[in-house]
């Protein structure tokens, strides 16, 4: 303490200090982990991972809904003039361009979560200044292909991951 | 704080006191000198008191009888309503009660930002005050996603959603806070959990905000300092307590007409449907208390920016000690910034109106009219204003025109002259 010298030098002490705070620091990170982790989707919740739907009783210009973890998913049967409507679009005029070519597996099948992604609510069907969807919360417009045209939604509505096992049967997940 | 010692009459009493000086702190708070200027306005703390603890003991009997689940929380608040003694009324009042405990807060923030008591020695008192104010939101926000009704499923979908306009780790964010891929009993269960913390969390606060308030004293209407003890002050009981118990009688007159007579005037008809995910109300609106907020959210065109828009302007508030330049407390001597305040209040109000009614056309034009002139009335008047307005003379103290003066200005500046 005396010494002016001791500031300087990095002592055993100092080495303890360090290394007891940084110990300490990843003790306490490891003990708080599982607090916050539990909070994340639970095994059970992650099994409901796939759906299977049975389409063969929607006509064209129908849609269905269907309940997919815990969000709704839209099922649309495009008519010939909805496919051709969306397709017509230019990318420019697009606030997140997309391809309608790229939203869909058939041109005839749009399957897309029905969540606006402006807040989270439920866009109601063939309404809208583009003949899509509209979201009653904020006011966002969607087109024939689920893609945002006007509104505060930041981007398109969310393909998820589905797939054709049959003719008449969609797998979601 | 007191400022003689106390002890204790009895010898227990000395005893016990020289051990835990709690006979000390009731003293301190019995004795408590405050301004004998106080008006009305200032009587919300101890309604505000009140309020918290009526929601504690209400809420603790109705979770008594909830269930948070999503197959049972719908028809558990429905059978507290049919099958528990009284239940009908505890629900009532515990429902409205969070609307007189906002009206409450209101008052007593606008009568903060009239009389300036927020500004130096206070801005601890007014940040602690902005923390509880959150922590309500918070707490009311919860409070109504239990009931499991369609607006408490697609308001807690709307709020968390806020989360996902954070950038990269929003989505990841939201999928933690609802322990699923959508609201679900997951967001439930930790909603009942967190409505349950927070109001103790807000007790501690209040605790801190009362401590932090006996520091410097209560502000007053003259917003000026005064010594304590002195002739400027009465000790607080039998004085305030007596007049806050009055002010609280009203206030119950109001709260009771609520309960009794319009018990669900202030929510929302679309909450008695049981929330379904598929289906999303025509018009979701929020509880009124944060209507201004809503419709500054829905003002801005871009996700992102609403959001940060609306958490601005409640934050905003916490910088307002600093915002504000001005010396003079109390807007009594303030002319331009009592015109201001009442601009201010009216633009709040308005922001209210619009946020209740559909984002598009006119109102969404005077939302966004709203939302500029509030940050506006923060970020640009008040800091020039404190600068350039020419306030009136002070009074030299808060007897002088109840007591030895006149309450004239003229009379007033008079005295000032002569000093100066």
């Amino acid at each position: 303490m005396s010494d002016k010298n001791d500031k300087k030098k990095t002592e055993r002490r100092d080495f303890l200090f360090t290394a007891t705070a940084a110990a300490g620091a990843v003790g306490v990170g490891a003990a708080i982990w599982p607090v916050v982790d539990q909070m994340n989707p639970d095994a059970s919740v992650k099994a409901l991972a796939s759906t299977e739907v049975d389409i063969s009783s929607v006509q064209p210009g129908q849609s269905l809904t269907v309940l997919w973890r815990g969000k709704p998913v839209f099922i649309k049967r495009r008519t010939d003039q909805e496919i051709q409507k969306a397709r017509e679009v230019s990318l420019g005029d697009l606030k997140h361009p997309e391809k309608d070519e790229d939203r869909v597996k058939k041109p005839e099948w749009l399957v897309m979560l029905g969540v606006c992604t402006h807040l989270g609510c439920v866009p109601l069907t063939d309404k809208g200044d583009y003949d899509g969807w509209f979201c009653p919360c904020h006011g966002s417009h969607y087109d024939t292909s689920g893609r945002i045209r006007k509104g505060p939604a930041p981007t398109n509505m969310e393909v998820p991951k589905y797939e054709f096992v049959n003719n008449n049967t969609i797998k979601i997940g | 704080m007191s400022d003689h010692e106390y002890t204790p009459s009895s010898k227990f009493g000395k005893w016990f006191n020289d051990r835990l000086p709690l006979l000390s702190l009731v003293n301190h708070l019995t004795d408590y000198p405050t301004p004998k200027n106080l008006n009305y306005w200032w009587t919300f703390g101890g309604i505000l008191t009140f309020c918290l603890i009526t929601q504690i003991v209400t809420g603790l009997v109705l979770a008594m009888h909830y269930i948070a689940h999503v197959d049972h929380a719908f028809s558990s608040v429905e059978h507290i309503m049919r099958d528990v003694n009284y239940g009908w009324l505890l629900r009532y009042v515990h429902a409205n009660g969070a609307s007189m405990f906002f009206l409450a807060v209101y008052i007593h923030i606008f009568r903060a930002l009239f009389y300036g008591s927020y500004k130096a020695p206070r801005e601890i008192i007014w940040i602690i005050g902005i923390i509880i104010y959150l922590l309500m939101m918070a707490a009311a926000f919860m409070g109504y996603v239990l009931p499991w009704g369609q607006m408490s499923f697609w308001g807690a979908t709307v709020i968390t959603n806020l989360f996902s306009a954070i950038p990269l780790v929003g989505e990841s964010i939201t999928t933690w806070l609802w322990g699923g891929y959508s609201v679900d009993n997951p967001t439930l269960t930790r909603f009942f959990t967190l409505h349950y913390l927070l109001p103790f969390l807000i007790l501690g606060l209040v605790v801190l905000h009362i401590w932090a308030l006996h520091v410097p004293g209560n502000n007053n209407p003259v917003g000026i300092d005064i010594k304590k003890p002195s002739k400027d002050t009465v000790p607080f009981h039998p004085y305030i307590v007596i007049k806050d118990a009055f002010a609280l009688l009203m206030f119950l007159i109001i709260f009771a007409m609520f309960v009794f007579y319009s018990p669900n005037v202030l929510g929302h008809a679309d909450n008695y449907i049981e929330a379904n995910p598929l289906v999303t109300p025509a018009h979701i609106v929020p509880e009124w208390y944060l209507l201004p907020f809503y419709a500054i959210l829905r003002s801005v065109p871009d996700k992102l920016m609403g959001v940060i828009a609306m958490l601005s302007a409640i934050l905003i508030l916490a910088a307002l000690p600093w915002l504000d330049t001005s010396k003079i407390r109390s807007a009594v001597f303030r002319p331009l910034y009592k015109q201001f305040y009442w601009i201010l209040v009216a633009d709040v109000l308005i922001l209210g109106y619009v946020g209740a009614m559909p984002a598009e056309g006119l109102y969404l034009l005077i939302a966004r009219i709203g939302t500029i002139y509030y940050f506006a009335h923060f970020l640009i008047i008040l800091p020039v204003l404190g600068l350039k307005e020419k306030t009136l003379p002070l009074p030299l103290s808060i007897t002088e025109p109840v007591l030895g003066g006149s309450p004239n200005l003229a009379a007033a500046r008079d005295k000032v002259e002569k000093i100066s």
